[in-house]
């Protein structure tokens, strides 16, 4: 670890981090909290209570510009300019072949488009929305952190401080005050639990996390929790589970692929993946329960009947589950759940069976929903 | 009955011609939760340096080397049901296995308890 040359960027909480005895690691070009009290424990915190999480290295960008959602149509499989304000909306950049260069969020709120992008791919994302766009102002924001809150007391813990949260319901945002800062709250998150995204400016991002580390539902929370928990969410992680090599019909994303959108294609590498959407894929992203506690990682083969038939994107030990689960690539006709399959690992073949994700139920206050 | 350790953080308890080996308090904060160890079965022949264990944190799996060369006489059961042990006891109950020791010369080049602290107070 730790040996990378280039100079890492620090967050602009780098300096909190540090003090709450997080131990730091090189993620995304950033130097990050990996855990605080460790990995298990944190996990549990949030699926129980609420965890903040530093996410300032993911790209926030600003598209304005009078056709920007149809302009944006022109990367994004998503139905943009049907999207009503204070509404978010999960969508993927695509190359020509329909492999996906990235995923993300996009808002629209009063003006403009908030877009929220993975931090490794941050940059060129950016240059693709600039080459994509024309007419179209595409602003990265470095001066503003991203914190998230997660759990089922998240809401409990920032109503408290920023009133009205409460009342935003899953994948709905709005502006909102906090600390006397003007905030950007979305109900959203990569966990599974109810929780909120909060975009705040740089300079007012350690007072804020102090605040919100100061209620009692909240402890710090670092990226090894964040994976293992999106890993029990089922939400896939960009680079391991999502690649160019990838569309989202394989991807098992195809409900990013909004209706109109299939109607009309006009997307990158519409031909392709309409196609898949009516015919199937040749593979499919798939979730695996192991059999026994051995966890699985990344690159594992995965066998059936004696032959390789694909690999594991995505894996280990998922703590709420207290079992090893993993996602893989499998061709689509052992694709269904049930599915028994094997997985290799050091030489050994593990049992595994095809799961429906996510593996932990997710908790979201959906619209409509009963409180 | 005499306590060694290496530079890899394994420490090895020797009591006659048999020896227990376990990863250190300082290896295990390092690796974070265990939640998987897969140890060498009763009669594998381990030598110094080389793969003995695989032991698997939350976030990676990690080597374990042999402290000496020898012969695997028993793999920790209970590391199977609670590998957490080797957290919560690295150097007591959270043992991973045992074996003889295959050539008592090999010992010389381990640390002692006092020389294994001071190599990890200045990492």
């Amino acid at each position: 670890m730790g040996d990378t040359p280039e100079t890492l960027e620090l967050l602009p909480l780098d300096a909190l981090h540090r003090r709450l005895g997080a131990r730091m690691v090189p993620f995304a070009g950033y130097s990050m909290p990996i855990q605080y009290e460790g990995i298990v424990a944190e996990h549990n915190w949030t699926r129980t209570a609420a965890g903040l999480f530093d996410v300032s290295h993911m790209g926030q960008v600003i598209l304005t510009g009078d056709s920007a959602d149809a302009a944006l149509e022109a990367l994004i499989p998503g139905d943009i300019i049907g999207l009503k304000t204070g509404c978010l909306r999960y969508s993927m950049l695509l190359d020509a072949q329909g492999g996906i260069l990235d995923d993300l969020m996009v808002t629209r709120r009063e003006g403009d488009l908030y877009l929220v992008v993975n931090g490794a791919m941050k940059h060129s994302d950016i240059a693709i929305l600039k080459a994509g766009l024309p007419g179209v102002d595409v602003a990265y924001r470095p001066d503003l952190a991203l914190l998230a809150l997660q759990g089922p007391t998240a809401v409990d813990a920032l109503e408290r401080l920023a009133p009205g949260v409460a009342a935003l319901s899953f994948m709905r945002a709005g502006t909102f005050t906090l600390a006397g800062t003007s905030v950007w709250v979305s109900r959203s998150g990569y966990t599974g639990e109810d929780g909120f995204e909060i975009s705040v400016p740089a300079a007012d991002a350690e007072r804020i996390a102090e605040l919100l580390l100061a209620q009692p539902e909240v402890k710090p929370i670092g990226l090894g929790a964040r994976d293992s928990l999106r890993l029990e969410a089922g939400l896939p992680l960009y680079g391991h589970d999502l690649t160019p090599e990838t569309t989202p019909v394989e991807a098992s994303l195809a409900f990013a692929i909004s209706k109109r959108r299939k109607a009309e294609g006009g997307f990158p590498g519409a031909d392709r993946v309409l196609k898949q959407l009516l015919d199937g894929p040749a593979k499919k992203r798939v979730g695996l329960k192991i059999d026994g506690r051995q966890p699985v990682r990344e690159g594992a083969p995965v066998v059936h009947d004696g032959a390789n038939v694909g690999a594991v994107t995505s894996g280990g030990h998922g703590p709420a589950l207290n079992a090893p689960i993993a996602m893989a690539y499998v061709p689509a006709a052992l694709a269904g759940d049930g599915q028994r399959l094997q997985l290799e690992v050091r030489g050994k073949l593990l049992d595994a069976t095809v799961v429906p994700m996510p593996f932990f139920p997710k908790n979201y206050v959906r619209q409509g929903a009963k409180a | 009955m005499t306590l060694y350790f290496t530079k890899d953080h394994e420490w090895v308890r020797v009591d006659g011609d048999t020896a227990t080996v376990g990863i250190t308090d300082y290896a295990q904060g390092q690796l974070g939760d265990v939640v998987f160890v897969e140890n060498p079965a009763a009669g594998a022949a381990l030598a110094q340096g080389k793969e003995a264990a695989v032991v698997e944190s939350v976030k990676a799996a990690s080597d374990v080397y042999a402290p000496i060369s020898g012969t695997v006489t028993e793999a920790n059961a209970a590391l199977e049901g609670e590998p957490a042990l080797v957290n919560t006891a690295p150097e007591g109950e959270g043992w991973f296995f045992r074996m003889t020791v295959g050539n008592p010369g090999e010992l010389d080049a381990l640390m002692s308890e006092s020389a294994y602290r001071d190599y990890v107070a200045g990492l």
